[in-house]
């Protein structure tokens, strides 16, 4: 599977690691102490819970 | 080349509707009667603030408001008789945005009454808006007895035929400066507009002196007296900017946000004039001495309009005095009720920015899939009426329009585009 | 007799949505049937006297003052709340907080908030990560998946999605990964090196790593695949990506494979990809002696062993002298000869088992590899090495890197069991664990003197890390536990023990 143009994971791994934490807080405020760049999303479960319009958001892109 | 996806057909359409909301470039252009601006007003016909609503659905204030109109059109006696005239099906009823017009709190217009005219010059439409009438016993409110009706014709017949000169003099008031004026000096544009307010009397001032030397002192206490005088400017300019968004296909921008006192109403920008509507809410916040929330009525008027186009609740951090009536109350909160609003509208308006948020500009584009896959409804800064008829404004707060608005909009949008 | 008290603030102004505020406040005092503060002006005056708030003291009180106004069941009432209305009002204002810091709600926000945002770390509930891994990776980002409990066909759906654009989805069930140097979930801080990780275990990954740190090396990359990854139904997605990945990193001298020992034929695909490789690998298949393996490869069972190869075959050995098993069997209470195994980490468990096995010492656990049974099904003289993160200790409770509770109980349990002679822990340190792991267990323990049964540990952890590697081995050593080099040593350590014990 390999290429001769850089990848997408070859660029991560010699890039800074800029992360979007969604979930727990504390891995976000790891992270800040660390000095790691990071914005931690507030997450809350889907507020859709209509099957019908779960999939019709899925198909318009929303 | 492949066809574009659904999905991205409707990134492509939003972002047009968002480029045509920041690129309006509304002008107040005029003020004379709604006769004369809007032709197509027939007589017998009543215009109201919100969605399609008939005579016995109505609220209280609304009643009392159209009751109150009829006597001042003429075409009853007194107000008796104008109630039997509405309910006898001889009024036609429709809301303001069909005639491209707008209406604060009851936002009862009728052909003699004076309008703001605002042209969108980038893209040549016109909307319009009554003229404030001030604080307290007023129609807006549902007030109809013979002070009100007195104070509209003064307004129809000397006020605003000399605010129409005056504006036309200066051969006409671009508005998106002002605004962007006063985000930096405390207004919000729905609640809070005394910056605004001044800063047209200042605009006028001179104008008005030289077409109307006569009237000056009157008109200019009418107007200096209201802290809201520039709500129904800011009205018709945001609906203005609304209109030109509007019929992009694809689209899931909203262009019309609105309440008749009994439902919320919505319109959409590719799903033509329907109406998506559901309950009106009872908005949360402070009243003023000695009422309490059983004294309160549904939310009502066309004034969130100015949401609709990323100023009032979308502004909240400009206007930390009106975060007062919600949460703890702290800079902090405003800025997070706009902040929140990101994560529903396409992008910022880089003309209209908040001091308060490092200049970010205020978030414009209510997109309905946004609304509905996150949960986060548009916040409303609102005036909160007494539900009896003419008893004025009894408090403020915030509040949202009901969730069933957007997913039926989001279902009429999958039904149309084959989604479904 | 309800009092009406009106007091005057001649030239006052405040904002009317703090007088409201306060307005509120203070008809809520006890005794107080309404009350309000307004600027004195024509409207408000009608709207006070209206709701029966003002007396004679208000009639000259103008646009610019402010009147108090209370309506109480009594004078007193009616006093107290008018005092209390004047405290509000010459009370400093609130400050604007940034104790309520907004954060943004959606992934969307969030990369505006974070341009160049390029891996998203997912740790919300299993039954919804795999929606937000499929944005996030829509989104043109790595995922690396904390959450568990994920269908396996969402994880070969992510990661085949991933794979197609390039994207590492690291997990479900991933705990750990260094990228870069940047400790992610539950890692150690280690310093950069040459030596490359890619591990379908989590607490593997961190003993190597902290192997590696501690004997003068470091880490390039370390990337958590899964747990699953490299069962047949996934088909080693990740693992495969993540070689190629140090394959071709200029950074990385030597990898090393780290996983319980995957289903045959990916084992087989593993190993192909690993041939083709230029690069040295050590690849450690926990509790599988012997595989065949490609000439740049060596195999082995334990970690220890593996961690020795990548550091050019250094032998990884007690600071100083290593501790007598005689002498510390001495301080065993009579009568006692179990071995009991208390680990938060899964591979350390299973490591234990490995020397276990090769000592043909008796062994069950919970989470048995090759060759050793469920403690149910086991003889009664087998030691019991137990994973206290395994699902059935970890219903209803956090994990226990995250809170011993459990852990904890157990080890009182067993020091009070008149059985246990040699209790085996894994304390590990780094970002996600326990903020004082030496301490909480130092807390549990009676006095040496006094404790019937000898403990052996082993600390995963480094000097970077915040709780410390040398604080926290030598809180231990000072509390008479024995700390060993690493988990291999510890569970040789506790054989040698026991058998003094037998002997």
């Amino acid at each position: 599977m390999s290429q001769q143009q850089e990848n997408e994971t070859d660029k991560l791994l010699r890039s800074e690691v800029r992360v979007v934490n969604i979930g727990l807080r504390e891995f976000a405020r790891d992270l800040s102490s660390c000095k790691i760049p990071v914005v931690h999303v507030d997450w809350s479960p889907p507020a859709v819970t209509n099957p019908k319009i779960a999939s019709l958001l899925a198909k318009l892109g929303g | 080349m492949a066809e574009p996806s659904l999905s991205e057909k409707i990134t492509a359409a939003n972002a047009e509707a968002h480029r045509r909301l920041l690129g309006g470039e509304p002008v107040l252009v005029d003020v004379k009667l709604a006769r004369e601006a809007i032709p197509k007003l027939a007589d017998r016909t009543v215009l109201h603030a919100g969605p399609p609503i008939g005579w016995s659905r109505m609220c209280g204030p609304m009643r009392g408001a159209v009751a109150g109109a009829i006597v001042f059109e003429g075409w009853a006696r007194n107000l008796a008789e104008a109630e039997k005239l509405a309910a006898s099906g001889e009024i036609r009823f429709e809301p303001n945005h069909h005639y491209n017009g707008v209406g604060p709190m009851t936002g009862i217009t009728t052909r003699n009454m004076a309008v703001l005219v605002v042209e969108n010059r980038a893209f040549g439409n016109r909307a319009f808006c009554t003229v404030n009438e001030g604080m307290g016993n007023v129609m807006r409110f549902g007030g109809n007895d013979q002070e009100v009706v007195d104070r509209l014709k003064w307004i129809a017949g000397t006020a605003g035929p000399a605010l129409g000169a005056a504006v036309r003099n200066r051969k006409g008031i671009p508005l998106k400066n002002i605004i962007a004026r006063g985000l930096s000096m405390g207004d919000e544009m729905h609640m809070r507009n005394t910056a605004c307010s001044s800063l047209i009397v200042r605009e006028l001032a001179a104008d008005l002196a030289e077409t109307a030397p006569k009237e000056l002192p009157r008109i200019l206490r009418f107007i200096s007296g209201n802290d809201m005088f520039f709500l129904n400017v800011v009205m018709a300019m945001a609906k203005s900017i609304a209109m030109a968004a509007h019929g992009i296909e694809h689209s899931t921008v909203v262009t019309t946000m609105c309440r008749n006192g009994t439902d919320f109403g919505i319109r959409v920008s590719s799903t033509g004039d329907t109406w998506f509507t559901g309950p009106a809410q009872m908005a949360r916040g402070l009243l003023f001495a000695g009422f309490t929330e059983a004294d309160g009525n549904v939310d009502i008027g066309d004034s969130c309009i100015t949401e609709t186009v990323g100023l009032g609740g979308f502004a909240m951090a400009a206007a930390p005095a009106v975060v007062g009536f919600v949460g703890a109350g702290t800079l902090n909160d405003a800025i997070n009720y706009t902040k929140s609003m990101t994560e529903i509208t396409v992008g910022p308006n880089p003309e209209w920015t908040l001091p308060t948020v490092s200049m970010m500009g205020v978030p414009t584009g209510i997109d309905i899939r946004k609304v509905v896959s996150s949960g986060l409804l548009p916040v409303i800064n609102t005036a909160i009426a007494n539900k009896l008829p003419g008893r004025g404004q009894i408090g403020a707060g915030v509040v949202t329009p009901p969730m069933v608005c957007f997913e039926q909009a989001l279902m009429k949008f999958g039904e149309m585009n084959g989604a479904l | 007799m309800p009092a009406v008290v009106n007091r005057i603030r001649r030239t006052f102004y405040m904002d009317s949505v703090a007088l409201m505020r306060i307005s509120r406040a203070v008809s809520s005092l006890a005794g107080v049937e309404t009350a309000a503060l307004m600027i004195g002006s024509t409207t408000n005056k009608k709207l006070m006297r209206d709701a029966g708030l003002l007396n004679a003291d208000s009639d000259s009180a103008g646009a610019n003052d402010l009147i108090i106004a209370v309506r109480a069941g009594d004078e007193a009432a009616a006093g107290e709340a008018i005092k209390e209305a004047e405290k509000l009002l010459d009370a400093p204002a609130v400050s604007g907080g940034g104790a309520n810091e907004w954060n943004p709600k959606t992934l969307a926000t969030a990369l505006q908030q974070l341009p160049g945002a390029n891996l998203a770390l997912i740790s919300v509930p299993g039954e919804f990560a795999a929606a937000e891994a499929r944005r996030a990776l829509n989104s043109g980002l790595h995922v690396m998946m904390f959450s568990d409990n994920v269908p396996v066909e969402d994880e070969v759906a992510l990661k085949r999605e991933a794979k197609q654009r390039g994207l590492l989805m690291m997990g479900p069930d991933c705990g750990t990964a260094i990228i870069g140097g940047a400790p992610l979930a539950f890692a150690n801080v280690v310093p950069r090196g040459k030596i490359g990780i890619v591990a379908a275990s989590g607490t593997g990954l961190q003993e190597i790593s902290t192997l590696v740190a501690r004997n003068g090396q470091g880490i390039s990359h370390a990337i958590g695949v899964g747990g699953r990854d490299l069962k047949e139904a996934v088909g080693g997605i990740t693992t495969l990506m993540g070689i190629d990945a140090l394959d071709r990193d200029p950074g990385t001298e030597q990898i090393v494979l780290i996983s319980k020992p995957p289903e045959p034929s990916i084992a087989k695909a593993v190993l192909e990809r690993v041939g083709k490789s230029k690069k040295k690998f050590a690849i450690c298949f926990i509790g599988v002696e012997d595989m065949q393996v490609p000439a740049n490869a060596s195999l082995s069972a334990d970690l220890r062993t593996t961690a020795e190869s990548a550091l050019g075959g250094k032998k990884i050995a007690w600071a100083g002298a290593a501790p007598s098993a005689a002498d510390l069997a001495g301080r065993v209470e009579r009568g006692r000869n179990k071995i009991q195994g208390l680990f938060s980490g899964g591979t350390m468990c299973a490591e234990a088992q490995v020397f276990f096995k090769r000592a043909n010492v008796p062994v069950a656990s919970n989470v048995p590899i090759p060759g050793v049974k469920k403690p149910a099904a086991a003889s009664a003289d087998a030691h019991v090495l137990l994973d206290l993160g395994d699902d059935e200790y970890t219903v209803g409770r956090p994990h226990p890197m995250i809170d011993p509770t459990l852990r904890n109980q157990m080890l009182g349990e067993a020091l009070k069991d008149g059985k246990t002679a040699v209790i085996l822990i894994d304390v590990v340190l780094g970002y996600g664990a326990n903020a004082d792991p030496a301490g909480e267990l130092i807390a549990q323990l009676p006095a040496a003197k006094d404790r019937k049964a000898l403990l052996i540990a082993s600390v995963c952890g480094t000097e970077e890390d915040p709780q410390g590697y040398s604080r926290q081995a030598q809180a231990l050593k000072d509390a008479g536990v024995v700390v060993a080099p690493s988990n291999a040593h510890a569970a040789e350590f506790a054989i040698a023990v026991q058998r003094q014990l037998s002997a």
